[in-house]
């Protein structure tokens, strides 16, 4: 899979409560969900993120809480992956589990530019700024789990 | 090459001789926790996957704790849709209202888990259980449906970080201080992916509630698990709470750390981590100024237990909660209640003109019982202080022991037993 979008960015330290305050965690429909995500740390997110955006961050990206209620809002809102120089544990499985691509890469990457990635091969481009950049592939383990579409799926549906 | 705890616990839960770090593996669970947040998120995904049956119907615990007593409509639906989940499962260990603690408190008090387990939960503090000796780690709701349905849990075998722990906690101290000295220390990602493994001769001075407490938080260090070795306090708990037998697992002598740190536990002072973030942390007696407070809250999943309500009376006893200042405690489960009632903590509580909440999680995420306004600034007993938090997007939260929080109530600025004025 390849995907080219524009970028919107944040620092270090993103945690849950900022990606979706826990007010807002009496519902677990997704829709409702999205309509408030990233509202204590960014107020335009909802308004400006298209479908296909990428949000690019530094380290420890979803810290805090096991709410799935942060990557259900960050996928529901539009957002096609997300690329941060490291992850919090339980945000990592949580997007795997749900189907969120997130990728682990420490890239010069600025609000606004352009990227490109293609996940198969494990290739990160800057466009604007015209820089390329590797990442691991996720191991096989995992791997599994995402092209079977989540983790219920992998573990073979019914029973 | 040895394993550490946390690798030897794994590796028998996954039928494994041995692990090592980087070891993808599915370990069998001992417990599934959710709680009346990620429960519902898991249900559905439970049933969305067609799944009928749980994979036991004593090893799930729901627990409605969170936005309990229902605050309102829509959290009403949630625990709703909790409560008829149980019924149909017939879920043996479903807490509501009546019964229900907050969950890190409530499992181990009802002897749900025990030394040796691989416990999963969808909340992030799951990590609380370390302290029996248990692997125990917080994940999401569908990892929650997938253990409630299979038994089962996937892990990355984590490497570890190990805490040597020297001497003994001085007055006036406790398990709070000693975890966000370390959490400031190493910072917030300073152990993300792995486990954070106690011991040494400090450890046997340290009470459960203080390893419970230093467990909760491993968390916010980014850790996986937080576990302390078995000895006879452990057990002592284990046997005097439950009936299932004790699992004792050892790190090997020849087990490999990324990094060893040695905690002399005398020299510990007085820490409060200032907002917005667990590591900001600064020892009391240091502060250049007085920070004014207008909020105290002493409880939680981290702080609410027994001893916790202990330290609190003996700081409020006698004494009056600052004007101006809203002094809320919150005994974490029923038990614990009631012991504060017949101890008569809650009549000093009262009399010194703080309010009691029912067990709930309530202000700890800016649920309810407690929500600060624009600019208002709590010192609290929870775990953590992000950006909004407990309310405001402009308000802040300073993380702190019972006896600092206690202490702060009275002076009205953030205060430690020794520096508060009346």
């Amino acid at each position: 899979m390849k995907i080219k979008a524009d970028v919107i960015k944040y620092g270090n330290n993103v945690d849950t409560d900022v990606i979706i305050p826990a007010r807002y965690l009496n519902t677990s429909n997704a829709e409702e969900l999205a309509a408030h995500c990233m509202e204590d740390i960014d107020k335009t997110f909802v308004k400006r993120v298209k479908k296909g955006d990428v949000i690019v961050a530094g380290d420890n990206f979803g810290c805090g809480s096991s709410r799935e209620h942060a990557p259900l809002a960050i996928k529901t809102s539009g957002i096609a992956c997300v690329v941060a120089k490291s992850f919090a544990r339980i945000f990592y499985r949580n997007a795997i589990n749900i189907g969120l691509p997130i990728i682990e890469c420490d890239a010069d990457i600025d609000e606004g530019d352009v990227i490109e990635i293609d996940f198969a091969d494990g290739i990160l481009v800057n466009t604007t700024k015209g820089k390329e950049y590797s990442f691991p592939p996720f191991p096989p383990f995992l791997q599994n789990i995402i092209e079977k579409g989540g983790l219920m799926r992998s573990l073979g549906g019914n029973r | 090459m040895g394993m550490t705890m946390t690798q030897k616990i794994l590796a028998y839960h996954s039928g494994n001789k041995t692990l090592k770090a980087g070891d993808m593996i599915m370990a069998d669970l001992d417990m599934v926790l959710g709680n009346d947040i990620t429960s519902p998120v898991a249900i559905n995904e439970f049933k969305k996957a067609g799944c009928d049956c749980v994979f036991s119907d004593e090893k799930i615990s729901l627990v409605l704790d969170h936005f309990t007593p229902n605050k309102d409509i829509k959290a009403a639906e949630q625990c709703k849709a909790v409560r008829e989940f149980a019924k149909e499962k017939n879920i043996k260990n479903f807490y509501d209202v009546g019964e229900v603690g907050i969950e890190h408190a409530l499992l181990p008090e009802k002897g749900l888990v025990v030394c040796g387990d691989t416990v999963i939960g969808a909340d992030s503090h799951t990590c609380t259980y370390g302290a029996l000796g248990a692997f125990s780690t917080g994940v999401g709701s569908t990892d929650m449906a997938a253990g409630m349905s299979y038994g089962k849990a996937w892990f990355k075998t984590p490497s570890a970080i190990k805490f040597d722990l020297r001497g003994k906690l001085g007055k006036n101290v406790s398990g709070k201080d000693v975890i966000l000295h370390i959490i400031g220390m190493i910072g917030v990602d300073g152990a993300l992916y792995k486990s954070m493994e106690f011991s040494g001769e400090g450890v046997k001075h340290l009470s459960m509630d203080d390893r419970f407490c230093i467990c909760n938080m491993a968390i916010e260090a980014g850790a996986k698990n937080g576990i302390f070795p078995v000895d006879e306090k452990t057990l002592e708990y284990v046997k005097e709470h439950s009936a299932k037998e004790p699992r004792i697992f050892a790190a090997d002598d020849d087990a490999e750390y990324d990094a060893v740190y040695e905690i002399d536990l005398s020299k510990i002072k007085s820490t409060v981590a200032f907002p917005h973030l667990p590591e900001n942390t600064r020892v009391v007696e240091e502060l250049s100024e007085k920070v004014y407070i207008d909020q105290v809250v002493i409880g939680s999943c981290t702080n609410g237990r027994i001893s916790d309500m202990e330290k609190a009376y003996e700081i409020l006893k006698g004494r009056k909660v600052k004007k101006g200042v809203r002094c809320i405690i919150i005994p974490a489960t029923q038990r614990i209640y009631l012991e504060s009632i017949e101890r008569g903590y809650l009549k000093a509580f009262v009399e010194a003109g703080a309010i009691v909440s029912a067990p709930t999680c309530g202000p700890c995420l800016g649920g309810h019982m407690g929500i600060l306004a624009k600019g208002e600034r709590c010192v609290s007993t929870t775990n953590r202080n992000f950006v909004g938090r407990m309310g405001h997007v402009e308000s802040e939260v300073y993380l702190a022991s019972p006896e600092v929080a206690a202490a702060s109530a009275v002076a009205g600025y953030i205060a430690t037993p020794d520096t508060m004025e009346e």
